[in-house]
């Protein structure tokens, strides 16, 4: 790393632990958690041990007390070895814990947040099998009789809800109709083993395969009025919060793959010779590399002062929407050099560039499509104010 | 129980090292410092020492200013107190080194001093053993098992096809060898923490030096090899190298 953003001693330090964390403790087993489709559980307790789970999170709840840019720094450096462990981390970070934390009462966040930073999981369930990016348009109902919320409805692809060590998640519900006629959404708590509630983790994934991904089933499912998150009817205004945060650690994930799969092409056009010279001496793959490089110098200033914004309480809307699609086709941009670079062998499973290939892509697709942060990006620089049907 | 650990912060070992014009210092600039990755398995033997037996962890460094952040990295680990000793610059011999860290030691009065078995930057292997002659304490260098009961110190080393066994008793100083453990990495909130942990700074005492270093010299790049197989003509065209080229024969 040439050089070191203006980071303090303790980020420094931190991102140089965590560097060799990855190298060590997950590096070796990242291949074959891919190739089994497994969550790995001693990774993640391991990475719980380390203070990753609840690294935003206070002292006070377990945590791990970080500012959001050192956290960032902590997903960037897992994402350069294993987008499945950094993916675990993200998610449970920003979309677990950080919702309880913003919103959640003192005795919701004494509750849960100290678990979660030793070691449980919590998922955020947002996304529908009919509706994705026009997630306000949710059909999960939650309709209040007497003391308890009644939940049905369906949800899916949510991280980290199903596995043995998932203990709720956060969910976003439609509550009523507001009076100009719109859906009124609310996030409820629902802890793992409510009855009628159900997770089935989903196989076959192309990518984060050592990530859990689940669906999640309401059936009449019971719970407390208390597991209201915040006040009902704020639930869409908690989801664009939560995801402003949120997508600057899809940022830093497209940041870290997309300088593991330089480092990576890097060192093979080095090594490797064609017709006499090493790969690296030949223009069309030194551009490429520099190419890289550029891209990676850019969005770790951006994305490192997006992070600083956010520590200040600054608005950073259409900034994290910036980084995320930035970072996330910077990494699509380096993982595809990185294959070509390696030529025949960049396909084989052997090389890490074919895992960044198919890890880079949920970056463009989770968290908001790149089609969506072009939406918040247009919509913020004012394209649609005359006629509004966002 | 009161150890003592001195570690040395060296240029991570994946740098590409440049020397600096003037011939006699390697230039600084992107370089990433760590600690001495043989004084991190003396930090985590001495906090295992601490865990087991109670106890204050005391951490050392030698060095400018810049040398505080690899105390903040033996904080994180979890040392008790780090100290500074102050250079003015880095030009000091390995005679300087050990004068004043042995004049720091005898302030402290350690049960147990641990370091490195050799800093990996100009690995001179001097100060296990020049640390023992001065603070007139018995020395054991590359050890990688170490037992303590009471007084009595048992060190492993390892010998060239076999091991050897020692035995010592406090106050002693050990120099670390890999094996002897597996360092922790230090935990998130305790980096944090490490910020707002006091360093304490003492002046370095004047001392000579007794070697200087008159020049520094990259390694020659290789030779580029030439692959021939064990076929007739190979074995032609080898004795025609060695004859023509080489000059060997
Ligand atoms: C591995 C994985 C993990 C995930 N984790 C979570 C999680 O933890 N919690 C959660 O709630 N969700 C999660 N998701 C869901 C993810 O956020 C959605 O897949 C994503 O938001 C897109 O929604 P969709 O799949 O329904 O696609 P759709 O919304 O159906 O989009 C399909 C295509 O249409 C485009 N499109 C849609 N609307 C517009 C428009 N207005 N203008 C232009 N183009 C448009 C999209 O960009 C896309 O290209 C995860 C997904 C995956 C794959």
């Amino acid at each position: 790393m040439s050089l070191n953003h203006n980071l303090s001693e303790e980020q420094i330090l931190l991102r140089n632990t965590v560097r060799d964390f990855a190298e060590n403790e997950i590096k070796p087993f990242a291949k074959e958690i891919d190739a089994k489709e497994e969550f790995n559980y001693e990774i993640t307790q391991k990475m719980a041990d380390m203070g990753f789970l609840g690294a935003f999170s206070p002292e006070e709840y377990g945590g791990s007390a970080l500012d959001y840019l050192s956290y960032i720094l902590v997903v960037e450096e897992l994402s350069r070895v294993d987008g499945s462990q950094a993916a675990t981390i993200a998610a449970h970070n920003s979309l677990g814990v950080g919702p309880l934390l913003y919103f959640g009462n003192e005795e919701q966040k004494q509750k849960y947040l100290p678990q979660l930073a030793a070691g449980k999981l919590w998922g955020f369930g947002l996304t529908e099998p009919e509706s994705g990016s026009d997630a306000g348009n949710a059909a999960t109902t939650a309709s209040l009789e007497g003391d308890e919320w009644v939940i049905n409805g369906a949800k899916i692809f949510i991280t980290n809800a199903g596995t043995d060590v998932s203990i709720g998640s956060t969910v976003m519900a439609h509550t009523g109709t507001r009076e100009d006629g719109t859906k009124e959404m609310s996030c409820i708590i629902v802890e793992n083993g409510t009855k009628g509630f159900t997770t089935r983790v989903m196989k076959d994934k192309m990518m984060w395969r050592g990530s859990n991904t689940a669906e999640l089933f309401f059936e009449d499912v019971r719970v407390p009025k208390s597991n209201l998150l915040g006040n009902q009817g704020d639930g869409f205004k908690q989801m664009l919060k939560t995801l402003d945060k949120g997508r600057l650690s899809i940022a830093a994930m497209g940041l870290g793959l997309a300088q593991g799969a330089f480092e990576s092409a890097l060192k093979y056009a080095k090594d490797r010779k064609a017709f006499g010279h090493q790969l690296s001496t030949y223009q069309s793959t030194a551009f490429k590399l520099a190419d890289i490089d550029m891209g990676i110098e850019l969005a770790r200033e951006y994305l490192y002062e997006t992070c600083r914004m956010a520590d200040r309480g600054e608005k950073i809307t259409k900034r994290s929407a910036i980084a995320k699609l930035y970072c996330s086709e910077l990494a699509h941009m380096a993982a595809n050099h990185c294959v070509q670079i390696h030529g025949g062998y960049g396909l084989m499973k052997e090389y890490d560039a074919e895992r960044f290939y198919r890890d880079q892509k949920l970056l463009e697709i989770g968290e908001g499509t790149s089609e969506i942060q072009r939406l918040v990006i247009s919509r913020a620089i004012g394209c649609y104010d005359q006629e509004k049907f966002y | 129980m009161n150890i003592l650990v001195c570690i040395s912060r060296v240029p991570d070992t994946a740098s590409r090292i440049i020397v600096a014009s003037g011939g006699k210092t390697i230039d600084n600039t992107g370089i990433k410092f760590v600690v001495n990755p043989y004084d991190e398995i003396a930090i985590e033997e001495g906090l295992r020492l601490r865990e087991k037996n109670g106890g204050t962890v005391t951490c050392v460094v030698l060095g400018t200013e810049v040398s505080k952040d690899i105390l903040r990295t033996a904080l994180a680990m979890g040392v008790d107190k780090a100290v500074i000793i102050k250079t003015a610059d880095d030009n000091y011999d390995s005679y300087f080194t050990a004068e004043n860290l042995a004049n720091y030691a005898k302030t402290l009065n350690p049960d147990i001093i641990l370091l490195g078995k050799q800093s990996v930057d100009y690995d001179s292997l001097q100060m296990p053993s020049t640390l023992g002659e001065l603070l007139n304490m018995p020395s054991v260098s590359v050890v990688t098992k170490l037992t303590i009961e009471g007084t009595n110190v048992t060190a492993e080393r390892e010998v060239e096809g076999g091991k050897e066994v020692i035995s010592s008793t406090l106050p002693c100083i050990i120099s670390a060898q890999k094996g002897l453990n597996d360092p922790r990495y230090p935990k998130l909130p305790d980096i944090m923490k490490a910020k707002s942990k006091p360093i304490e700074e003492v002046a370095a005492i004047e001392v000579a030096a007794r070697v200087e270093i008159v020049g520094l010299e990259m390694p020659s790049k290789k030779r580029i090899g030439k692959l021939v197989t064990d076929s007739e003509v190979d074995i032609a065209e080898i004795v025609k190298l060695l004859h023509e080229e080489a000059k060997v024969i």
